[in-house]
């Protein structure tokens, strides 16, 4: 195989999905809200690519997966400027951009330990109080969870 | 409002809370009556709050209705590792309604959710006391005549003060002046100014009231606690400047009442008491007529 056929295999995808414009520090957030880590279909990322607004981004292809846009909306807590673009035939047949929802369940934990969905088998549920920097309000504890705190179950 | 849970003091628009103060009104005028016979209220108090638990069982055995439930966690069956959502189903099958307590923080709203019958929150952790601060309104309503435009002072811990961020919250809707009073590491977080800006409401910060009590038509006394400080000399130094004691009184309004949701320790001192302006006694028995009226509406006994 020589080295330009090989490089088209890594890179592009055939049919599938890319996701582009992730912040390098929260591919892995990404990919776990995604939960890509067990997907059958043929991934490949790249991380710590340069980019002119986020500084440092990552990138993510997924061969023969179409989202539905509640499950893509879902990253828009780690990735709120992400761009996807829908791959037919090696062609851009689409591109979407990421919008936060209202509100949501899962996905995040609550900031407070004295949380009740710390402390027992409640779900999180929150509601989206500012879009721009992401900042929830927890449904139950009424406690602010912002971006530098999120972490993602 | 029958049949509604109340959890948090937002979830009442300013209509029903005047509504619940007017009724409350009605029953400090007759508090014995017999409109909640048959009907069974559990006081669920997963941590001890003996006050708040008294309360509102006299308001209850008041209306003359019955009371089942426990005063701590060590009588319940949470000890033995029961879920909050099992408890909360088992009692719901013996109840009309729970009114419960408890250490973690949204604790009352999941267990709304889980109940089939209507919940009352008598404090989750350091999140809401809605009765609490109902019982504030009525005692700031009936001493001003008016809920309206008034200056209020809070003062002490107005960082951790659940009570004190419920009663902002509140009062916010009724076009309040606040002047907030407390040590530099007792400030009110940033997101009570945030919401006060956006409300477009006027707000002052100070670190003692000296020069500004004059102003005041109410004075929300808080406790600062000890352990609430980083540095046990900022608390050492800090303490004294916010107890309230009787000369600091003397060219104060007339309308001027001082309010506390005791326990208190030192911060106002006992020579307050007898000072006509002092209210806190009264706000506590307000409490027995803002929780009947609560229960009463929720049942659907009253409309
Ligand atoms: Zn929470």
């Amino acid at each position: 195989m020589d080295k330009e056929i090989k490089q088209l295999k890594v890179s592009a995808i055939r049919n599938g999905t890319v996701i582009d414009h992730i912040p390098a520090n929260n591919l892995f957030k990404v990919i776990n809200i995604l939960g890509l880590y067990r997907s059958d279909n043929q991934i490949t990322f790249g991380t710590n690519l340069e980019s002119k607004r986020l500084g440092s981004k990552a990138i993510v292809k997924i061969s023969d997966k179409f989202f539905v846009d509640e499950e893509i909306n879902r990253i828009a807590l780690a990735a709120p400027q992400a761009k996807l673009n829908i791959i037919k035939e090696y062609k851009v047949e689409e591109k979407k951009e990421v919008t936060v929802p209202d509100e949501f369940t899962g996905i995040v934990k609550c900031v407070n330990p004295k949380c009740i969905t710390n402390n027992e088998t409640v779900k999180p549920k929150f509601r989206v109080i500012s879009k721009k920097e992401v900042s929830l309000k927890c449904h139950y504890c009424e406690k602010i969870t912002d971006q530098e705190h999120m972490v993602f179950i | 409002m029958e049949n509604k849970s109340l959890i948090s003091i937002n979830d009442y628009s300013k209509e029903e809370i005047l509504h619940v103060l007017d009724l409350a009104g009605e029953f400090e005028q007759n508090p014995t009556q017999t409109i909640l016979s048959g009907k069974v209220i559990a006081t669920l108090f997963f941590e001890p709050s003996t006050r708040t638990r008294l309360s509102f069982e006299s308001a209850v055995n008041r209306l003359g209705g019955k009371i089942i439930g426990f005063s701590d966690s060590a009588s319940s069956s949470a000890t033995k590792g029961e879920s909050l959502k099992d408890t909360i189903k088992t009692v719901s099958n013996y109840s009309d309604l729970i009114v419960m307590r408890h250490p973690l923080e949204g604790s009352a709203r999941y267990a709304s959710e889980v109940a089939m019958v209507p919940v009352v929150n008598a404090g989750d952790g350091a999140n809401q006391h809605p009765t609490q601060t109902l019982l504030d309104l009525y005692s700031i309503k009936k001493t001003q005549k008016t809920l309206e435009n008034l200056n209020i002072f809070i003062v002490g811990d107005l960082k951790y003060g659940r009570t004190v961020h419920s009663l902002l919250m509140a009062m916010a809707r009724f076009n309040a002046t606040f002047y907030f009073v407390s040590p530099k590491e007792l400030r009110i977080p940033q997101e009570y100014k945030l919401f006060l800006d956006q409300h477009g409401l006027k707000y002052y910060e100070m670190t003692d009231f000296k020069d500004t009590i004059s102003e005041a038509d109410i004075m929300y006394v808080t406790r600062v606690q000890k352990e609430r400080f980083s540095d046990p000399i900022e608390y050492e130094k800090t303490k004294n400047a916010y107890v309230l004691r009787n000369k600091m009184l003397e060219n104060t309004k007339s309308n001027l009442k001082i309010l506390h949701p005791l326990p208190r320790v030192n911060e106002i001192n006992t020579d307050v008491d007898d000072n006509e302006k002092a209210y806190y006694f009264t706000q506590a028995l307000n409490g027995v007529y803002t929780r009947q009226s609560i229960l009463s509406l929720i049942l659907g006994l009253k409309n």
